[in-house]
């Protein structure tokens, strides 16, 4: 394979990063909070795919609408459930930071008991013919993969800069306790951001079941960890950098793949993650902010 | 022991005591076998567990800083004296000890190396730049050949024979004490106090003229040396490693039992450790919903008690005697309680 279709086999798998990215991205952008929980919402999402798509064999535009739907409530139910007495009682950030990973392993073990640890195969969902470019050749998963990204990511991007909820975001981002000021729920926010960022990780899993149709109980494990250095990488809070660390980490996967060692892979990306961290250490595209004391 | 006042000679001699006696009541019963080979194991393990959250705290307690990649300065221990045991001709009793002493320094080097850089941030970029560096350790371990890949090293001889069960248990036991100590002296000397002085405030640390690089890197790099004892200890213990023993999921196992007991109390941190490593195994008998368990005591504990189980108080014993004396000597007062902070 030539150099070029490493690059666009790079893009195709930092779309799914830069889709799980986003959501962490958000989260921390509102709250500060790292969700070690968002990556097991993509393996929650993935199985929704496979009991409505396998085991009750419903159509596939049923599950992709379940999966989404799913994810999306069981979001909004884990902040309410877990993080919401935490940040209404102002508590330390880390005592959240332990709560997510407790609700991490909890989901991670409750698959396990309820479909058993070993991967389970997915049946191809979307299939058509592969673009051709001369020699370059594109594969479906890779075009879908891309296109739903930036699709997705144009639409949160509409969202958070014209739409009132929004808005409500923004501010209360910004300064948490003059948006209850100014009349906006911070709880219903909070939650409502939570889950557009499950709804989006549950799109990121059908994508990567689509590109690689096997699932299993620990999936959400690495994929969100390296979907948060994707968010990190671009500068955590902003929407346009969760995508380009997704991209970014994509492609330097793929050639890492493709000209060093496929075991270095994770090596590779850690170290880029580093020296970004070092240099600018609010990441590619996010704001400088400056202490006062 | 000269210039310490009359309350801490008795009860450093108090809590020497009761150390010693609890070493000769434990390792008593592992002799006579009333403590069986599964429980001294786990007993060792407890202890193991004990010095890797103490050393955590240092960093997470006292310096305030969060890490996430423990486990790697561990690693970093555990091969370092494995491979020095294994390739030295030297009898066990001789160069175990060696070997911790060695897996320790390996550890500090890493923590120098790993901590110049990674210090320069805060809050949530120093955990994630940690969590990068360790990682990168696994990974490379997984790939380099001295370490033997992703096989790992094994054939690790443990000190405990037939004739000497608590060969083990002593080294992890003291280990554990000791660390237990340094800490304590470590949180309330001078160095300790600058310390603390930067997880309140940094930049009003910096203005008193604290040099915070010097004692953030202090920090680090004292429990970067007690992780790589530990670890030099756990591969002993165990017989094995590889390094997925020692991945992310590792580093968040040591930063619960240090959060879970109070970030900043030892005591704390040594209370959950030990209840840490023996609940999962108490609870084999609900093998599937053990984790589940676990998971849902987390939340539980973190939701409604945000600071952990002892907040940032310790536990001692001459004050707890002081107490009781007082109470004695003039049962009718009341006397307030003190708040915790």
């Amino acid at each position: 394979m030539g150099f070029f279709s490493q690059i666009v086999n790079g893009l195709g798998l930092g779309s799914i990063y830069a889709l799980i990215a986003l959501g962490y991205s958000m989260v921390y952008g509102i709250v500060q909070l790292i969700n070690f929980a968002h990556g097991d919402i993509i393996m929650v999402g993935a199985y929704v795919v496979y009991v409505i798509l396998v085991i009750m064999n419903l159509p596939i535009w049923l599950a992709v609408l379940g999966s989404i739907i799913f994810c999306g409530i069981a979001g909004v139910l884990i902040q309410r459930i877990a993080y919401q007495r935490l940040l209404n009682h102002d508590a330390p950030r880390i005592s959240l930071l332990i709560t997510a990973i407790g609700v991490s392993i909890f989901l991670q073990n409750l698959f396990q008991l309820l479909f058993g640890s070993d991967a389970k195969s997915m049946p191809k969902m979307f299939s058509f013919n592969s673009l051709k470019f001369g020699t370059l050749e594109i594969t479906s998963s890779t075009t879908l993969n891309i296109v739903v990204s930036i699709l997705m990511m144009a639409g949160l991007q509409l969202m958070v800069s014209k739409m009132k909820i929004g808005k409500a975001m923004r501010a209360t981002s910004e300064d948490a306790g003059a948006a209850k000021l100014m009349g906006i729920n911070p709880n219903t926010t909070i939650a409502f951001t939570f889950g557009v960022g499950s709804a989006l990780a549950s799109v990121g899993a059908i994508l990567y079941c689509n590109t690689y149709p096997q699932i299993k109980p620990i999936m959400g494990g690495l994929l969100g960890l390296k979907a948060f250095v994707a968010a990190v990488l671009g500068g955590i809070g902003s929407i346009p950098g969760a995508m380009l660390g997704g991209y970014l980490l994509g492609v330097s996967e793929s050639l890492t793949n493709a000209y060093i060692s496929s075991s270095l892979t994770d090596a590779v990306v850690f170290g880029i993650l580093i020296i970004v961290l070092i240099v600018k250490p609010t990441g590619l595209l996010g704001k400088n902010v400056r202490e006062k004391v | 022991m000269i210039g310490l006042s009359k309350k801490k000679k008795i009860s450093y001699a108090l809590n020497l005591i009761i150390v010693l006696a609890v070493y000769a009541i434990l390792s008593f019963s592992i002799k006579q076998g009333s403590i069986n080979s599964y429980y001294s194991d786990l007993l060792n393990m407890v202890c193991i567990n004990v010095i890797l959250a103490v050393s955590l705290n240092l960093v997470t307690g006292l310096l305030g800083q969060l890490v996430l990649g423990h486990a790697g300065f561990m690693l970093v221990g555990a091969y370092a004296s494995a491979l020095f045991t294994l390739n030295v001709k030297m009898p066990l009793v001789y160069s175990f000890p060696i070997s911790l002493v060695i897996g320790g320094l390996a550890a500090t080097l890493f923590g120098f190396i790993i901590g110049v850089p990674a210090l320069r941030l805060k809050g949530d970029y120093l955990a994630i730049i940690t969590l990068g560096f360790g990682e990168i350790i696994r990974v490379v371990a997984n790939n380099l050949t001295i370490t033997n890949g992703a096989k790992g090293l094994y054939g690790i001889d443990s000190l405990n024979t037939r004739y000497n069960p608590t060969g083990m248990f002593t080294y992890v036991f003291f280990i554990a004490v000791f660390a237990i100590f340094l800490s304590f002296t470590f949180g309330t000397s001078r160095h300790g106090r600058a310390v603390i002085s930067i997880r309140e405030d940094e930049i009003a640390a910096e203005a008193s003229g604290i040099n915070t690089t010097y004692y953030k890197l202090l920090a680090f790099i004292l429990a970067a040396f007690i992780a790589g004892i530990a670890g030099g200890l756990y591969a002993h213990q165990i017989g094995i490693i590889d390094p997925a023993k020692f991945d992310f999921n590792r580093s968040v196992e040591i930063l619960v039992m240090v959060v879970l007991g109070g970030m900043g109390s030892i005591t704390g941190s040594v209370i959950s450790a030990s209840v840490l490593t023996v609940l999962p195994e108490a609870l084999r008998g609900f093998s599937d919903y053990r984790m589940l368990l676990y998971s849902i005591v987390l939340i539980c504990v973190m939701l409604f008690r945000p600071t952990g189980l002892l907040g940032r108080s310790e536990f001692s014993l001459i004050n707890m005697i002081y107490k009781i004396k007082e109470k004695i000597n003039k049962p009718n007062k009341k006397k307030p309680v003190k708040k915790e902070g």
